[in-house]
C-alpha cells in the first residue's frame, strides 16, 4: 500500500471515529436506553441524498471457497440484469455480455488449481474513465464505476483500456431488459455492483446478485460491502487476512480484491 | 346590403360549427393507475421529457432515486394491461407513451434501453394492487 493510501485510510477512520463519538454522545443525552451497537449499524442512504465518498463499495472473493465448475454467480448476475436473453442469442458467444465470468487458473510450477469469478473490479483510478471521449464512463463518488449509456457513443475505447477485459458491447436490439438494468444496442456495459440494490433506501445491508447466488449455493466465497465502514464484514475480513488485487502492479487500487491467489 | 351581411355572418357561424363538430381524430390516452400525476397534467403534457431528463442525470451520476420523477414509477403507474392482464409494451399502440407518440409521430428513444413495462415487484410496491389498478383502469376507460 502506498503512502498516500495509508494517509487516506487513516484520515477516514479518524473522521469516522469522531463522527461516531459525537453521534453516540448526542444519543446518550437524548435517550439513555440506546446502545452504541445500534448506532454502529450502517444506515441506508435516503433516496433523495447524493452518494458521497464516505463509502467505498467493494468485494472480497475467497478463491479457496470458490468451487471449480460452479457458475452460480454468473447465472445470478444474468438473471438479475436479464443478460443474454432474446435476440442476444444472435451474437457470437464471445460477443455476448459478460458482466461476470468464471476463470480457472493453474500454477504451472506447483500444479495448484484455483477457480475465481472475474468482473469489473471498480478501480479507484479506472483506465476506462481516462480514455472515454464523451464522459460516459465515470466513477461514482462511492467508488462504483459505471457507463452512462445516455452519453455512450459505443466507441469501445474503454474495452481496449480495461486490463481486466471486464466490459461488453451490445450488438443486438434488445427488448427484454430488466427495469433495474437499462441496456441497449450500441453501448458498452459492465458490472454495476448491483447499483440499484446499493441505492435501495429500504435496505441497510445491500448484497449483489452474484454474492447472493454464491451464498445460496453454500460457498460464501463473495463478501460484498462498504470497505470504509469499520463495522462491515468486508472491512473486518480485509483487516484480518492477507488479500491481493489482480494486476496490483498497475496501481489502480481496485474495489474488488481476492484472497488465495 | 344589410341582408347580405347578415347572411354572410350566419353562413360563417354555420361553417365554423361544422368544423368544430367534425370528428377530428385525437390520441386515445389511457388513464393512469393512480389518483393524480406527480405534476399537473397540463405541465406533464408539455414538459414530461424535461423532468425525465433531469432525473436521469441525478440518478445515474449521483444515485438519487426519489420516486416522484423516477422513470420506473412513470412506467408502473401508467402501465396498460391487455385482456390477459399482462402489461403491454411500447410496440403496442395501447401503451401510454406510444398512444400519444404515435399520434404525434415523435419517436421515443427511451425504450431502446429501458423496459417499457413494470416488473411485478414495482407493481407490488405501488400503493394499489394490480387488480385494483386494472379495475380502476376499466372504470375510467368506460367513462
Amino acid at each position: 500500500m502506498s503512502k498516500t493510501e495509508t494517509a487516506e485510510t487513516n484520515g477516514i477512520s479518524r473522521r469516522k471515529f469522531l463522527g461516531t463519538g459525537i453521534a453516540s454522545a448526542a444519543t446518550v443525552s437524548l435517550a439513555p436506553g440506546v446502545s452504541f451497537i445500534n448506532l454502529a449499524h450502517a444506515q441506508p442512504k435516503p433516496a433523495g441524498q447524493k452518494v458521497d465518498d464516505s463509502k467505498r463499495w467493494g468485494m472480497l472473493i475467497d478463491t479457496n471457497k470458490c468451487a471449480k465448475g460452479c457458475d452460480a454467480c454468473v447465472k445470478g448476475c444474468n438473471d438479475e440484469h436479464n443478460l443474454n436473453v432474446g435476440d442476444e442469442d444472435l451474437s457470437r458467444p464471445e460477443q455476448q455480455s459478460q458482466w461476470i465470468r468464471k476463470v480457472d487458473l493453474r500454477d504451472k510450477l506447483t500444479g495448484h488449481e484455483s477457480s475465481l469469478p472475474l468482473m469489473c473490479v471498480h478501480c479507484e483510478h479506472p483506465p476506462c474513465v481516462d480514455v472515454c471521449p464523451t464522459g460516459a464512463s465515470f466513477k461514482r463518488e462511492d467508488g462504483i464505476v459505471l457507463v452512462d449509456k445516455h452519453i455512450c457513443i459505443g466507441c469501445r475505447y474503454c474495452m481496449m483500456a480495461c486490463p481486466y477485459k471486464a466490459r461488453s458491447f451490445i450488438h443486438e436490439e434488445l427488448t427484454m431488459q430488466s427495469e433495474n438494468a437499462p441496456r441497449g444496442k450500441g453501448t458498452v456495459e459492465s458490472c454495476t455492483l448491483c447499483v440499484h440494490r446499493v441505492d435501495d433506501p429500504n435496505n441497510a445491508n445491500p448484497i449483489t446478485a452474484c454474492a447472493e447466488a454464491c451464498n445460496k449455493e453454500g460457498h460464501e466465497a463473495i463478501i460484498f460491502g462498504d470497505i470504509k465502514d469499520s463495522n462491515s464484514e468486508i472491512n473486518k475480513a480485509l483487516k484480518k487476512y492477507s488479500t491481493s488485487a489482480i494486476r496490483e502492479d498497475l496501481k489502480l487500487n481496485p474495489g474488488v480484491r481476492y484472497r488465495g491467489i | 346590403m344589410k341582408y347580405l351581411q347578415t347572411m354572410l355572418v350566419m353562413l360563417t357561424v354555420v361553417l365554423l360549427n361544422t368544423i368544430a363538430l367534425a370528428d377530428v381524430p385525437g390520441p386515445n390516452i389511457p388513464k393512469a393507475n393512480a389518483e393524480k400525476c406527480v405534476e399537473p397534467t397540463q405541465e406533464m403534457r408539455v414538459n414530461h421529457m424535461e423532468y425525465i431528463l433531469h432525473q436521469r442525470d441525478d440518478t445515474v451520476h449521483e444515485g438519487i432515486r426519489t420516486k416522484q420523477h423516477s422513470f420506473k414509477n412513470c412506467i408502473s403507474c401508467h402501465a396498460v394491461y391487455d385482456e390477459n392482464n399482462q402489461a403491454v409494451n411500447f410496440k403496442d399502440e395501447r401503451h401510454f407513451c406510444s398512444s400519444c407518440h404515435t399520434y404525434a409521430a415523435v419517436k421515443i428513444d427511451c425504450f431502446e434501453c429501458h423496459a417499457s413495462t413494470p416488473s411485478k415487484q414495482s407493481v407490488r410496491t405501488m400503493s394499489l394492487s394490480k387488480d385494483d389498478m386494472k379495475k380502476a383502469h376499466e372504470t375510467r376507460s368506460e367513462k
